[in-house]
């Protein structure tokens, strides 16, 4: 306006809006679940930052120390062991840092110490800070302890606790460690530029020629996501392992290692990437086509013209998906990676393998770091791509080229081939009775009770977790997002809620799974009592895929009437009712694509889960792994071949009932 | 907008029922609403009329409770309901994109707002039957919102709207989305509607017809102020600003001086005009309407008894420049030294022009009547 001043005050008291009930209930929900993501994800994140930069060492000044003639009553003057240590050099300055559960014997520091001799000790703490035990009594207090020989051999100093930056330094200073930074980012980087490029022609194929079976090619495309990310190490095992059908096609390279990585990641990345840039293509503009064709461009320049610009978000994106899906995977290196050390492994092995849950806490840190990087550049790109895809567009109808179609087709089939071939082998050997010596047909191998791993109660467990997850995850997680997308006003509680709901995807699940074991294994956490139970593995798994779900139902949330709560509410109808019947059922496509796609992933994950399963909770996916690791390789691949058969099912029955329930809920649809 | 500021409180409306007092509205830095005042009667039917972004659907927004004001009062029926949610509110809506419910049948819709209401299930299948056949559509019951028509489907959602017997009726561009002619037929029906119900009624349009027609008093806005209120007559035929002339139908502009209380000086003398409050040599703008501009004949051709100039002063002799026919009227461009390098735009009868024997390039005599020749302030640079 012309006279653009504005009053400096508002004249008249500002209006506070009074709540109505439907405001406080949803606000109220709102908070519910935010506090779920806290629990769940922020809080057990920061226990475990945290955790890495605690560091522990013996603090020999901190204890002081008498010790009395043969008599037992006379004793000489306090002195600390720091003292002792000096003069007689027992322990270096790095034999004093400590993990949270390290213990150092005292006896060490008398050389002429008996156990039978009657010299009597006296022992104090000097500040109230330090501890030590004599058994398994803890002595935290500053008063004289007077023990005998006998007692004393069994005093131990505990750590001081103490905040700094410590563990980086030992990790940065361990080769053997600090290597894996460098084989994980080379990992990622080829096994992303393999399978980018396989799946953009892949994707161009289907898209942009007319070859044939398109339909078959689509369906085999996708079938990776539904087996753990390992099942392909144990294809290659026994392809190109060492009693391989294959292995002379290595000239004498070994499988176990990078190239099983890199062909391994290929096979379970490569459904990802192809679904990301298939979309990217669909969406292209047929007038761009037709434009380069009026100006006479070539097919080669048109495809440099059109389609690779029109794609490039698409490329971008599937990139950075498939680097972090590579460089957090933890069941493929695990089984095929050898002595080859990458980051994910190496939290497994610190925690584990070592009980190191500082350094283990570290790792993820560091593993961390690329994730994030590629999460936000992908969200950057990917809120490109939307807006490319809101622009009025014709679709591309290509028309046939005998040369190209034929090409493309030949390499579809040998990326059919691949995929179909990895599955096929994990079949076979699950078949046979002994790779290779004996080849005939049995089902031995499917008796897992004999085996290392849970045996079919892991696998009823999958699928009971995998139940829990579908119908818990997919009813807080539509809820949440409607309350985000619907509520009125509380705009910083929304803000924060969908920082909170964006954050999972770029936490690794190896990372989300240790930092379960530093928040909620804590007898002092109120939720102390769900570790170790089916409930934390359902949490866990939840909070792991929660982004992409929550972007779903985003989705579809926006695609509805903005005016529908505001009509609610004028009629006097409580908006939990609009939800029932109206978000809901118009929803229904939605939720149904969350609870399948929480389902699959539940039962084919490894990296959250591996940290967090006991005894009675083992799963289908954990018992791959664990026979796999026990050298049970056959009845491995039988169960992971289990887990792509349900899923494979539960796939067949979500379309089933999708249709089914569509038709009920969805004839407004039709005309 | 120091020209032609009026006062925005109405104050004599019968029985008020909508009353709103110093309403603020602030979108972060933006002032969407500045201290907006206004009364509405009870049964009235009221436009909110003004270009996009003037801030007509805020201020309905803050009636209905659905976008709170910054600060300001409303009352409702005699209550204050400033700060209340909009299920605490009584109100009916309808948008320009229906809202209807996609899965619900057209039953379902309609009966959606009396269900936990303590009516029977008999009693809403009546009032639904009612509503039906109230706006036409006795037989759609059954189907689902897709298969209806726009109109229909808007029909649909104003049954819904006042299902309940709503103390207040708020429409939010209602027939925007509609085409032309559904849109002209709807509106009559809107109307009637709303008579017969006798529903307090605020519409929000930017559609200048639509409010003409509509409307029992009208409410001009325009960056966030109301420029005018008043029956459609007076807002067209006594615009109290240039923004509202201009608005609202169309206004030959000529840029000049204020004479005395009741001239404006144009070409090289004075010409009579409506009175206006500026002082002499003021600069204003000279407007008239192009359907008040008074064609006359001459010593050859008449148009009857009542060709008599009556205020010699304001008659100028013209050149008819380029002629455009419109249908129903001829538009002329008319040209004067008066109007430098602009053009006078006047629309003549097809009668008129046929006696008259007007063609481009001829001379003609004109007159401004002095009662329809209006002076404004000037605006402002670049408003």
């Amino acid at each position: 306006m012309s006279d653009a001043t504005f009053p400096s005050t508002v004249s008249g008291k500002p209006i506070r809006r009074k709540l109505s009930r439907d405001d406080i209930i949803m606000r109220g929900s709102m908070i519910v679940i935010g506090l779920y993501l806290l629990i769940t994800m922020i809080f057990p994140l920061y226990a475990m930052l945290s955790k890495s930069f605690s560091t522990y060492t013996f603090d020999l000044a901190g204890y002081e120390i008498q010790v009395s003639d043969e008599t037992g009553t006379n004793f000489n003057e306090p002195v600390t062991f720091a003292d002792l240590n000096n003069t007689l050099s027992v322990l270096t300055e790095s034999d004093l840092s400590a993990g949270s559960d390290g213990r150092l014997s005292v006896t060490q520091f008398f050389p002429d110490f008996s156990f039978r001799s009657s010299v009597n000790y006296r022992i104090r703490n000097t500040s109230a800070t330090g501890r030590f035990l004599v058994g398994s009594t803890l002595n935290d207090t500053t008063d004289w302890v007077e023990l005998d020989s006998n007692t004393f051999r069994r005093v131990q100093l505990r750590p001081v606790e103490a905040r700094g930056i410590d563990n980086f330094r030992t990790y940065f200073g361990t080769p053997a460690l600090s290597n894996s930074i460098k084989n994980s980012v080379m990992i990622a980087t080829i096994s992303t530029i393999i399978t980018v490029f396989l799946a953009f022609w892949f994707a161009y194929a289907l898209n942009c020629s007319c070859m044939r079976f398109k339909g078959f090619f689509r369906l085999v495309a996708m079938a990776p996501i539904l087996v753990p990310s390992l099942l392909p190490g144990i294809a290659l095992v026994y392809l190109f392992g060492n009693q391989g059908m294959l292995k002379e096609l290595l000239f004498g390279a070994s499988i176990y290692g990078p190239i099983g990585i890199i062909i391994g990641s290929v096979f379970f990345t490569f459904p990802h990437a192809f679904l990301i840039i298939s979309t990217a293509l669909s969406i292209s503009d047929a007038r761009l086509y037709e434009a380069s064709v009026v100006l006479r461009g070539s097919s080669w320049r048109t495809f440099w013209t059109v389609t690779i610009p029109g794609a490039r978000y698409g490329l971008v994106s599937a990139a950075f998906v498939v680097f972090n899906l590579v460089i957090t995977d933890f069941g493929l290196p695990k089984v095929i990676g050898g002595q080859f050390n990458v980051l994910a492994v190496d939290i497994y092995k610190q925690v584990i393998g070592q009980q190191n849950f500082e350094m283990g806490a570290v790792v993820s840190v560091i593993l961390i770091l690329p994730a994030i990087v590629a999460f936000a550049i992908d969200r950057l790109v990917q809120s490109k791509q939307v807006a490319l895809l809101s622009a009025r567009s014709v679709p591309y109808r290509p028309s046939p080229k005998a040369e190209l179609d034929w090409a493309l087709f030949g390499f579809s089939s040998l990326v059919a081939t691949f995929i179909i071939g990895i599955l096929g082998v994990c079949q076979f050997a699950a078949l046979v009775k002994f790779w290779p010596y004996d080849l005939s047909f049995s089902l031995n191998n499917y008796q897992f009770e004999r085996m290392d791993g849970g045996g079919w109660g892991s696998y009823l467990n999958s699928i009971k977790l995998g139940l829990l997850t579908a119908a818990i995850g997919t009813a807080v997680i539509f809820f949440g997002a409607y309350l985000v997308e619907k509520s009125n006003g509380f705009r910083t509680g929304r803000t924060v809620f969908q920082m909170f709901a964006m954050l999972p995807m770029a936490i690794p699940g190896m990372v989300l799974g240790l930092s379960y074991i530093f928040f909620f294994n804590n007898p002092s956490n109120p939720f102390y009592f769900i570790y170790g139970t089916m409930a934390i593995l359902v949490v866990s798994t939840v909070t792991h895929f929660y982004t992409v779900s929550h972007l779903t139902a985003t989705t579809a949330l926006q695609q509805m009437d903005r005016e529908f709560e505001s009509v609610s509410a004028s009629l006097k109808q409580p908006t939990l009712k609009l939800f029932r019947r109206v978000t809901v059922p118009v929803s229904m496509p939605a939720i149904m694509d969350i609870s399948i796609y929480l389902f699959v992933n539940a039962m084919t994950t490894v990296s959250a889960v591996v940290f967090l399963y006991s005894p009675k909770t083992s799963l289908a996916s954990i018992a791959v792994l664990n026979m796999d690791d026990a050298g049970d390789i056959a009845p491995a691949a039988a169960m992971g071949m289990m887990i792509f058969y349900t899923n494979t099912a539960a796939r067949i029955v979500h379309l089933i009932a999708s249709r089914g329930i569509l038709q009920r809920t969805q004839a407004w649809r039709s005309r | 907008m120091s020209w032609g500021r009026v006062n925005n409180v109405i104050k004599n409306v019968e029985n008020t029922y909508l009353k709103i007092e110093n309403l603020w509205k602030y979108f972060g830095k933006f002032l969407a609403l500045e201290d907006i005042s206004l009364e509405i009667g009870e049964g009235e039917l009221v436009c909110f009329l003004g270009p996009s972004g003037c801030g007509k659907t805020t201020l309905l927004r803050a009636i209905a409770g659905l976008d709170l004001q910054s600060s300001g009062t409303i009352l409702q029926d005699g209550n204050e309901v400033s700060n209340l949610p909009p299920s605490a509110r009584d109100f009916g809506i309808v948008f320009q994109s229906y809202a209807l419910f996609p899965n619900l049948s057209i039953e379902k819709n309609i009966a959606y707002g009396l269900e936990n209401t303590g009516r029977s299930k008999g009693e809403i299948s009546a009032r639904v039957a009612e509503l039906l056949a109230l706006v036409g559509l006795p037989d759609q019951g059954k189907k689902y919102p897709a298969q209806l028509s726009g109109g229909q489907q808007q029909r649909i959602a104003l049954a819904r709207a006042i299902a309940t017997n709503p103390g207040l009726l708020l429409l939010d561009e209602p027939l925007s989305a509609l085409d032309a002619k559904v849109r002209v037929h709807l509106r009559h029906e809107i109307k009637e509607l709303q008579r017969k119900l006798d529903v307090t009624t605020v519409m929000v349009t930017h559609d200048q017809e639509e409010a003409l027609a509509m409307a029992d008093r009208i409410v001009v806005m325009n960056h966030g102020v109301i420029e005018q209120v008043g029956t459609p007559t007076q807002i067209y035929r006594e615009p109290s600003s240039l923004f509202v002339a201009d608005f609202i139908g169309e206004m030959n502009q000529i840029p000049t001086r204020a004479g005395s209380k009741n001239q404006v000086r144009l070409g090289g003398g004075l010409m009579e005009c409506a009175p206006h409050q500026f002082n002499e040599g003021d600069e204003i703008i000279a407007a008239i309407r192009p359907n008040d501009i008074i064609p006359h004949g001459d010593s050859a051709h008449s148009l009857g008894q009542d060709d008599v100039v009556e205020t010699e002063s304001n008659a100028i002799e013209v050149l008819v420049g380029e002629m455009e026919f419109l249908g129903s009227f001829w538009r002329c461009r008319l040209k004067h030294e008066i109007l430098g390098d602009a053009d006078l735009i006047a629309d003549f009868s097809i009668n008129a022009v046929r006696r008259l024997e007007l063609s481009e390039g001829a001379n003609m005599l004109i007159e401004l009547p002095a009662s329809r020749l209006m002076a404004f302030a000037r605006p402002e640079q670049n408003t």
